[in-house]
C-alpha cells in the first residue's frame, strides 16, 4: 500500500559498468577457474582433471619458494615505506608556497609509467655504466645486481621504495592536514615533547588514511610483476622470482595452463586472505 | 497545508530512534520542535521531508499520503545548520536555483529573487560567493533560498545555532514576520526553551524518540502534561522536590510545608513530585509565599537578573530574580517560594491538577 | 599567582599592514588583579581570541607587551607562561583514558607519580569526574571532553591563568547552564585567575567579576556586570549587553534637555556642549520603561512570551520602543504612552555617554 520511497531508476545507470565489468573481469576469471581444473594436452581438447592442479601447486617446493620470496619483498617493504612515508608526511610544510613545491616533488615519482621505473633502475645500477653501480664498485663495494642475488635484491626494494613512499607520505598529508590546531596548542600547553605530540595527537588521528596506505602497499606489493620483471627479470636463478612472475614463467612460458590457472587461483586467495586480516587487525578497537 | 504523522515508527541500526509517533501540525504560525541534542528532532523533520522513509506508518500532506513520494516531488525546503550553500555560485544563484530547477522564465526569476533578497536584506551582496559573506548573511542566503520556493513546508534544523548571540536574537525577531504572510507550514527545530518560547506558535516537546506534548506555546509551557515535558521546557532547569501530602497540608520538609489550596485538597493523600521554575522562586520580600532559609551555594549576577544556587535540605535549588541582589556564598539568606505556581506530578510523572 | 597588564598592544595578521582595517588588534591596554574572573565579551571578529592567544603565547603580538607579574612575557611560549587554555572544541586524547589525560601534564613536566595519583583524583573529583577515570577519553559526551580540558589545567599547581576559548559552544543548553555554574563554583573555591573569551553575553555576565567588552579590534568599555548593565559607556554596550538590547532612541536637543517625539525626557546625565552635526541619542534599557498614563505615545506592535516576562515591542513612528512585563500583567491592546526610569535614561553623543 505504501509506495516506495526509493526511486530504482538510477540502477539502470550502472548497467553499462556492470557489462563492461563482467565482460573484462568476471569472464575471463571463469575461464581461468575453468583452465583450473582441466587438463589439455593441445588441440583445444580439454579433459576434466578437478583439483589435481590445486594439489600439485600446494605441494610445489617452486610455489613455496616462490611464495616465501614474496612474503619476504612485501614485510621489508612495508616497513621501509611506511615509516618512511610519515616521517616524510610530518616534514612536509604545511601551508604557504613550499607546501605546494613539496607536494609536486612527492607526486613525480608516482607518474612515472611502471616499465619504465623498471628500466631507470636498471640501467642506473649497472655495474659498469650505471651511475649507482659504477659509484659502488668505485667505493670498494663488489655490487653487481646481475650476478648476485643479495645485490639484486637490494636494488629491487631500493626500487620500491623511491616509488612508492610517496604514496603514504601523500596520504599521511593528508590526513595531517586534517587535525585541527587546538589539538598542537593544547599540547603545547601541556608541555608535551614533539614525541609525545606525535604519539598521542598526530598518529591516533592519521589511524584511518595510514589503514588505508598499509591495505593499498601490501596488495600491490603483493602482487608486484613490471618492475621487477624489468629490472631482474627474476633473476639472477630465481633470486627475485616473486609469485607473478613465476605464475607468469609457469603459464605463457611452460604454457602449463592447468597448474597456471590453479595458481593464479591460490594467489588470488591468499591475497585477499591476508588483506581481510590486515583490515581486521588494523580497524580492531574501533567502536562505530 | 496540514502535516500529519500518523503510528510513525522509525528503527535504524537495530535502534527505535522514533517511538509510535501520531501528530498533526497546525499550519500557521511556527512549529517548535524542541528537544535536546539526539532526542529525535532531526529524524523527524527527515521523515517530515521524505529523506528517510519511516519503518512504519503514514505521513499526509493535506490529507493525501505522501509516504512513498520522493522529496523531489514533496515541495519542501530545507534550511540546516551549518550554512549550507552552493559554494561556487553567486548569492542570486543560490537563491534562483529551486526556481531554475522548476523552469520558470528568466523574468519571473528575476522578479521573486529581487523580492526575496530586499526581503532579507540581501541586496548589495547578490553578486558574491558565499565564502565571502559573515555567517549571517550566509545563513540568510539560504533562508532566502528556501523561501524563494513557497513551499509547502518549510523544515528549520537550528538554523540559529551557529550564529553569534546578537545576530541570533536579530534574525529570531525576523523569522515570524517572513513567514507570516505565508500559507506553508513551517516546521523549527531547537535546544532552547527561550527561542521556543520567542518564536511563537506551537510547540512540540521531544524526549528520546517520543513526542510528550503538542500544544500552543502557553498551554505546553504552563500546563505541561508530565514532568518530562516541563524539564525539556525549562531553562535554567526546573526545581523538583519530593512532597507529602495528608490531609490539607503539603509538606516538603520538616520545616518547609503549606496548605494544599483549591483543587490540590481533591488529591488523594500520597507522595507527589513538585516543579517550580526558578523565576517563581525569589529573594524573600515579604510579598507572600512560603518562606524558606537556605545556605547559598553560588552566586551569580548578569546585570538584569541575579541566579542563586542555595541548598533545600539537600537538594541544589535555584532562584532566579530580576534585578542585582547580591549574596554571599555560605551565607544564610531568605527565599520565598510562589508555591501558587507549583506543578503537581504523580508518581508516574504525569501532572495531577494545578 | 600573577597580576597580568597589557601594553599598547597591537596586533595584525597581514605582513605588511597597512590600512585600519588589516589591524585585528587596535590598541589594547588592559591590567587584570590576581584571582579575578574576567570575560571578553564581544560579537565575532571584533579580536577578543586574537587577544586571548597573545596573552597564552600561542600568538606573538606585532606590537606592544605583556606582563605577568613584573616579568614581561611577550616573547615566552606558553610552556613557561604558566598558562591553561581550554579550546572550543573538545581537545582530548583519545588513545588515552581520562586518567592519564589528567596525568598527562604532570608526567610531561617530570612530576614522581606518587604525587601524581593524589591530584589527578583530587580534581576528578572537584569536575565530578572521579567514576569516569579508568574510561578511554574518546568515549565521553561533548561536557565530558570539557571537563577534561579544564581538569587537565587545573591538575598542574603551577598553572596562573586559566583562559577559556567559547567553551561552551559545543555543549547542549541544559548542560551548559549546569557547567557554566560549575565553572563559577570553581573560581570561587580555588580562586585562579580565570579568562573566559565569548560572544554569548549571559555567559560573560553572570562567570566574570569584571567584563572586557570588544568591538573591532578595541577595548570599548571594562566594568563589573552591573556597571555595564546600568551605566554603557557606548551604545555598542547598550546594544550587545542585555537580552532585549537597550532602546536607542534619535533626539534633539534643546537648551541641554533631550526632546523625542516633542516630548522632553530627563536624563541622568546631561551635556551642554555638543560638535556641530553630532549624532544625540536616547539610550534607556527595557527594564526601565513602563506604561504611563502620560509620556511618548506608542501603539503596541507585538508581544512575545518568554516565560518570566512579556516583552512588548511598541512603535512611535519608525522607532521601536520595547518594555518587559511580568507574565501576569495585560498588556495595552493598542495605544498607550510609555515612561522611562530618569535614573537609567542616559544620553549619547556620536553614540558615547555624554558628560
Amino acid at each position: 500500500m505504501s509506495a516506495r520511497t526509493v526511486n530504482q531508476k538510477a540502477w539502470w545507470l550502472v548497467l553499462p559498468v556492470v557489462v563492461l565489468v563482467g565482460f573484462n573481469a568476471i569472464v575471463p576469471l571463469m575461464t581461468v577457474v575453468n583452465y583450473s581444473v582441466q587438463e589439455t594436452f593441445g588441440n583445444n581438447k580439454f579433459f576434466f582433471e578437478g583439483v589435481k592442479w590445486f594439489e600439485m601447486v600446494i605441494h610445489s617446493a617452486r610455489f613455496h619458494d616462490a611464495l616465501k620470496r614474496q612474503l619476504l619483498f612485501t614485510a621489508i617493504v612495508l616497513a621501509i615505506e611506511v615509516p618512511l612515508g610519515v616521517a616524510v608526511a610530518l616534514a612536509m610544510p604545511r601551508r604557504g608556497v613550499w607546501a605546494s613545491v613539496c607536494l609536486v616533488l612527492m607526486s613525480m615519482p608516482l607518474l612515472i609509467p611502471w616499465n619504465v621505473v623498471g628500466a631507470i633502475w636498471n640501467i642506473f645500477a649497472l655495474p659498469d655504466i650505471g651511475m649507482l653501480g659504477w659509484t659502488l664498485n668505485r667505493a670498494g663495494i663488489d655490487y653487481n645486481f646481475t650476478r648476485q642475488p643479495v645485490a639484486a635484491w637490494a636494488t629491487l626494494i631500493a626500487m620500491d621504495v623511491w616509488h612508492w613512499t610517496s604514496l603514504v607520505a601523500l596520504l599521511a598529508y593528508a590526513g595531517l592536514s586534517a587535525i585541527p590546531d587546538a589539538y598542537y596548542q593544547a599540547a603545547k600547553i601541556d608541555g608535551a615533547s614533539a614525541w609525545a605530540v606525535f604519539r598521542h595527537v598526530q598518529l591516533p588521528k592519521m589511524k584511518h588514511v595510514l589503514t588505508i596506505a598499509v591495505l593499498l602497499r601490501f596488495m600491490d606489493s603483493f602482487m608486484i610483476y613490471t618492475e621487477p620483471f624489468v629490472l631482474t627479470g627474476g633473476g639472477p636463478g630465481n633470486a627475485t622470482t616473486l609469485l607473478s612472475i613465476d605464475l607468469v614463467k609457469i603459464a605463457l612460458g611452460q604454457f602449463d595452463l592447468g597448474p597456471a590457472g590453479a595458481m593464479s587461483l591460490i594467489y588470488f586467495l591468499i591475497i585477499l586472505l591476508l588483506s581481510w586480516m590486515f583490515y581486521r587487525v588494523m580497524t580492531l578497537g574501533e567502536a562505530e | 497545508m496540514t502535516l500529519a504523522l500518523k503510528n510513525v515508527v522509525r528503527r535504524a541500526g537495530g535502534q527505535t530512534h522514533i517511538h509510535e509517533t501520531s501528530i498533526a501540525l497546525e499550519s500557521r504560525g511556527f512549529n517548535v520542535l524542541l528537544g535536546t541534542t539526539l532526542a529525535g528532532k532531526t529524524t523527524l523533520m527527515q521523515l517530515m521531508a521524505g529523506l528517510v522513509p519511516p519503518s512504519s506508518g503514514e505521513i499526509g500532506f493535506d490529507g493525501r499520503n505522501v509516504t512513498g513520494v520522493p522529496v523531489q516531488k514533496r515541495n519542501v525546503a530545507m534550511v540546516f545548520q551549518q550554512f549550507i550553500n552552493y559554494p561556487n555560485l553567486s548569492v542570486y544563484e543560490n537563491i534562483a536555483s529551486p526556481l531554475r530547477v522548476a523552469r520558470l522564465r528568466d523574468a519571473t526569476v528575476a522578479e521573486r529573487v529581487a523580492r526575496i533578497a530586499e526581503l532579507l536584506q540581501l541586496t548589495p551582496f547578490l553578486e558574491r560567493r558565499p565564502a565571502e559573506l559573515s555567517g549571517g548573511q550566509q545563513q540568510r542566503t539560504a533562508l532566502a533560498r528556501a523561501l524563494v520556493k513557497d513551499a509547502d513546508l518549510v523544515l528549520l534544523d537550528e538554523p540559529l545555532a551557529n550564529l553569534d548571540y546578537k545576530l541570533r536574537e536579530g534574525l529570531r525577531e525576523e523569522l515570524p514576520r517572513l513567514f507570516a504572510d505565508r500559507s506553508s507550514t513551517v516546521v523549527y527545530a531547537t535546544t532552547e526553551p527561550a527561542e521556543a518560547l520567542l518564536l511563537g506558535g506551537h510547540t512540540a516537546t521531544v524526549h528520546e524518540g517520543r513526542i510528550t506534548q503538542y500544544g500552543p506555546n502557553g498551554t505546553v509551557y504552563r500546563h505541561p502534561v508530565d514532568l518530562t515535558t516541563a524539564q525539556v521546557f525549562s531553562d535554567p532547569p526546573i526545581n523538583t522536590a519530593e512532597v507529602v501530602k495528608r490531609g490539607d497540608t503539603i509538606r516538603l520538609s520538616e520545616r518547609v510545608s503549606w496548605t494544599a489550596a483549591g483543587s490540590l485538597r481533591a488529591l488523594p493523600d500520597g507522595a507527589y513530585t513538585i516543579g517550580l521554575r526558578p523565576h517563581h522562586v525569589l529573594p524573600a520580600t515579604g510579598r507572600g509565599g512560603v518562606q524558606v532559609d537556605c545556605t547559598v551555594l553560588i552566586a551569580e549576577i548578569s546585570g538584569s537578573e541575579s541566579v542563586v544556587h542555595f541548598d533545600l535540605g539537600g537538594l541544589t535549588w535555584v532562584s532566579l530574580s530580576p534585578g542585582v541582589h547580591t549574596f554571599k556564598v555560605g551565607e544564610t539568606a531568605r527565599f520565598e517560594l510562589d508555591v501558587a505556581s507549583c506543578l503537581y506530578f504523580g508518581p508516574d510523572g504525569a501532572r495531577v491538577a494545578a | 599567582m600573577a597580576r597580568i597588564r597589557i601594553e599598547h598592544l597591537r596586533h595584525s595578521y597581514v605582513p605588511r599592514p597597512a590600512r585600519e582595517a588589516d589591524w585585528a588588534l587596535k590598541e589594547v591596554d588592559l591590567e587584570w588583579a590576581d584571582g579575578g574572573a574576567y570575560a571578553l565579551l564581544g560579537p565575532s571578529g571584533c579580536g577578543k581570541t586574537t587577544l586571548l592567544n597573545i596573552v597564552s603565547g600561542l600568538l606573538r603580538p606585532t606590537a606592544g607587551r605583556i606582563f605577568f607579574g613584573d616579568a614581561d612575557v611577550t616573547a615566552s611560549p606558553p610552556g613557561e607562561r604558566n598558562i591553561a587554555q581550554v579550546f572550543q572544541f573538545p581537545v582530548v586524547y583519545d588513545t588515552m583514558t581520562v586518567y592519564d589525560n589528567l596525568a598527562f601534564p604532570l608526567r610531561n613536566r617530570g612530576v614522581p607519580e606518587a604525587r601524581v595519583d593524589p591530584r589527578v583524583r583530587e580534581i576528578a573529583a572537584l569536575l565530578d569526574l572521579a567514576a569516569m577515570l579508568p574510561q578511554r577519553a574518546a568515549g565521553l559526551t561533548a561536557d565530558g571532553k570539557q571537563k577534561i580540558s579544564l581538569g587537565r589545567g587545573l591538575v598542574r599547581s603551577d598553572v596562573n591563568v586559566i583562559m577559556f576559548d567559547e567553551p561552551l559552544t559545543v555543549i547542549d543548553p541544559h548542560l551548559k547552564w549546569r557547567l557554566r555554574s560549575k565553572l563559577k563554583e570553581l573560581h570561587q573555591r580555588i580562586g585562579i585567575t580565570m579568562i573566559y573569551v565569548t560572544h554569548d553575553q549571559t555567559e560573560a555576565m553572570t562567570f566574570a567579576d569584571q567584563v572586557v567588552v570588544m568591538h573591532e579590534g578595541t577595548v570599548v568599555q571594562v566594568g563589573t556586570p552591573v556597571e555595564l548593565f546600568e551605566r554603557p559607556r557606548h551604545t555598542f554596550v547598550g546594544h550587545f549587553i542585555g537580552s532585549p538590547g537597550m532602546n536607542i532612541l534619535p533626539c534633539r536637543l534643546e537648551n541641554g534637555v533631550a526632546r523625542f517625539a516633542g516630548v522632553a525626557i530627563p536624563t541622568a546625565n546631561a551635556t551642554t556642549k555638543t560638535p556641530n552635526g553630532a549624532r544625540t541619542e536616547i539610550g534607556v534599557r527595557p527594564e526601565f520603561v513602563r506604561f504611563a498614563s502620560a509620556g511618548i505615545p506608542v501603539r503596541v506592535a507585538a508581544v512575545s512570551d518568554a516565560g518570566r516576562h512579556q516583552i512588548v515591542e511598541t512603535r512611535h513612528g519608525d522607532t521601536v520602543i520595547r518594555l518587559l512585563l511580568d507574565e501576569r500583567d495585560q498588556v495595552p491592546t493598542v495605544a498607550a504612552h510609555v515612561s522611562f526610569d530618569t535614573a537609567f535614561t542616559r544620553l549619547y553623543v556620536d553614540g558615547w555617554l555624554a558628560g
